[in-house]
């Protein structure tokens, strides 16, 4: 019993560290990719090939001072960071980074928690997320980060809703809730992965989750030009940080589910598991970086239209035909 | 399939592929950064940069403080007094250059007929007192002297005619 606990804590500990990593080196990644598509060199000084620089930015935040506004509701000011890291976090604990592992006869899923209803916590979390962005822009009392707020909860739940059809797509076919079963059901071929099957579905999925995070060319509740800095404009220092954090750390559970659903997750041949995982992770984050280097930000009417006029139909469509297509083969 | 469908098909599957190819293909381009204080600049030859007076080669000052350079400069930021020494050669007493107001456009190197004031490359010369920024002779000449031992050190052939032109003296005097 004792050794279960043992285990399962082991497990937490390694992928939250092994999380909070990526976050550091995928702004290091950021930096680096948008300053060479810009004919830059982006971070070089601390550390070889600028290597340390999140490392510094991280003790430059800290050391910060924090400023609160006077008239900020200080408990949601105080636990909208909070919020939306953990729920950012969170959602990491369902997919599988491997197979399983033997040590000492007994078998460790590479997972943390391998529930039957995976892909539903990942609604509940993605969806929690929301309450962070929503109180923070709330409680800071400030038109800007009000409005930011707003803007990214319409965003949010918008696209939610084809973050959500994209994945049915892949649930019709796999006929499972759990992640680390669809993932399993991807191996042997790479034509068993499920973006062969579902295309479409892939592209709803991907569209929509870099609305979800907030990013460009979707990243309207941080648009400088119109907001300052939309829902953290009032925050400063380490929880000024936290946000920056969380928003990396949706980037890189998004790019996990991606990789889990539609590529196959830790399947692939020679390599192990595990690198083949974080091969398939860093090429979609290399992706979502290389569409901010490119794309212009939407704007806001653009960005609803897109949403509901574009993505939900699409999903729906796809969704249905492939229900249609399911029904008929049985 | 209504416009936004087809305009939304257009763009994904046309406009945003040759946009990313685009930012693709400048990932691998050589960066244009300059790593400034790490590694210096290139400078043409023309570039003008601070200004210095020149010596001849024993060492005397070239200046005949005949004020040409002061009256082409369009910023106005020459100053100068005159002396002669015992043995009749005019020199500047005091010359003065402001280079806050210097536009470094070069106008006094060319109206200069002594070959006395040329703009150099020095180009970090800054300072926190607006002073300081008033070059006087003697450091404008010490920048002669730095300029002038890097030549020497490089082996570079002299740009200006070295020694002092000796006038003949008239063999009698001109009848008046």
């Amino acid at each position: 019993m004792l050794i279960e606990v043992v285990i399962i804590l082991l497990k937490v500990g390694v992928i939250f560290v092994a999380l909070l990593t990526t976050i550091a080196y995928t702004t290091y990644l950021e930096r680096k990719v948008v300053a060479h598509i810009q004919h830059r060199i982006g971070p070089n000084i601390v550390g070889p090939f600028g290597l340390l620089q999140p490392v510094a930015d991280a003790v430059k935040l800290l050391f910060k001072e924090e400023i609160k506004p006077a008239k900020a509701d200080q408990f949601f000011y105080t636990i909208a960071p909070m919020l939306s890291f953990i729920t950012a976090c969170m959602t990491i604990a369902v997919i599988p980074v491997g197979n399983w592992l033997e040590i000492g006869g007994k078998r460790i899923e590479l997972l943390i928690s391998d529930i039957n209803i995976g892909i539903l916590y990942i609604f509940a979390m993605s969806s929690l997320g929301v309450y962070g962005i929503v109180l923070a822009g709330w409680s800071s009392n400030s038109k800007y980060s009000l409005l930011g707020g707003i803007r990214s909860t319409a965003q949010m739940i918008s696209y939610e809703v084809s973050l959500g059809l994209g994945i049915i797509g892949v649930l019709l076919l796999s006929q499972t809730l759990s992640v680390a079963e669809i993932v399993r059901q991807q191996s042997g071929s790479i034509f068993n992965w499920y973006f062969f099957k579902q295309p479409i579905a892939f592209f709803v999925y991907f569209i929509s989750a870099i609305a979800e995070t907030n990013r460009s060319p979707f990243d309207l509740p941080e648009a400088e030009s119109e907001l300052v800095a939309g829902y953290h404009t009032e925050y400063s220092g380490m929880r000024f940080g936290i946000f920056y954090l969380s928003e990396y750390a949706n980037m890189i559970t998004v790019s996990a589910i991606a990789a889990s659903l539609f590529f196959g997750g830790w399947n692939g041949p020679i390599l192990p598991p595990v690198l083949w995982f974080v091969i398939k992770v860093v090429i979609f984050l290399f992706i979502y970086v290389w569409i901010r280097g490119t794309l212009p930000r939407f704007r806001y009417d653009q960005l609803m239209r897109f949403g509901w006029k574009v993505m939900f139909p699409l999903g729906l469509a796809n969704l249905i035909i492939t229900a249609l297509i399911l029904v008929m083969k049985s | 399939m209504n416009i936004d469908m087809w305009q939304t098909f257009k763009s994904v599957f046309i406009a945003i592929p040759t946009g990313l190819s685009i930012t693709f293909r400048y990932l691998f381009r050589k960066p244009v950064t300059e790593q400034y204080p790490k590694v210096r600049p290139k400078f043409e030859d023309r570039y003008r940069g601070l200004h210095y007076l020149t010596r001849y080669s024993d060492g005397s000052e070239r200046c005949v403080c005949c004020g040409l350079c002061a009256a082409a400069c369009p910023a106005d930021c020459i100053y100068m007094e005159c002396a002669e020494t015992p043995s009749g050669i005019r020199y500047a007493r005091i010359y003065e250059i402001n280079e806050l107001r210097c536009i470094f456009c070069g106008m006094c190197e060319e109206a200069c007929p002594e070959e006395a004031i040329f703009l150099g490359h020095e180009f970090e010369f800054s300072s926190g007192d607006r002073d300081d920024f008033i070059y006087t002779k003697e450091m404008l000449l010490a920048n002669y002297d730095k300029i002038e031992k890097e030549r020497v050190a490089k082996r570079i052939k002299p740009m200006i005619r070295q020694e002092r032109f000796q006038f003949k003296k008239p063999a009698a005097p001109i009848g008046h």
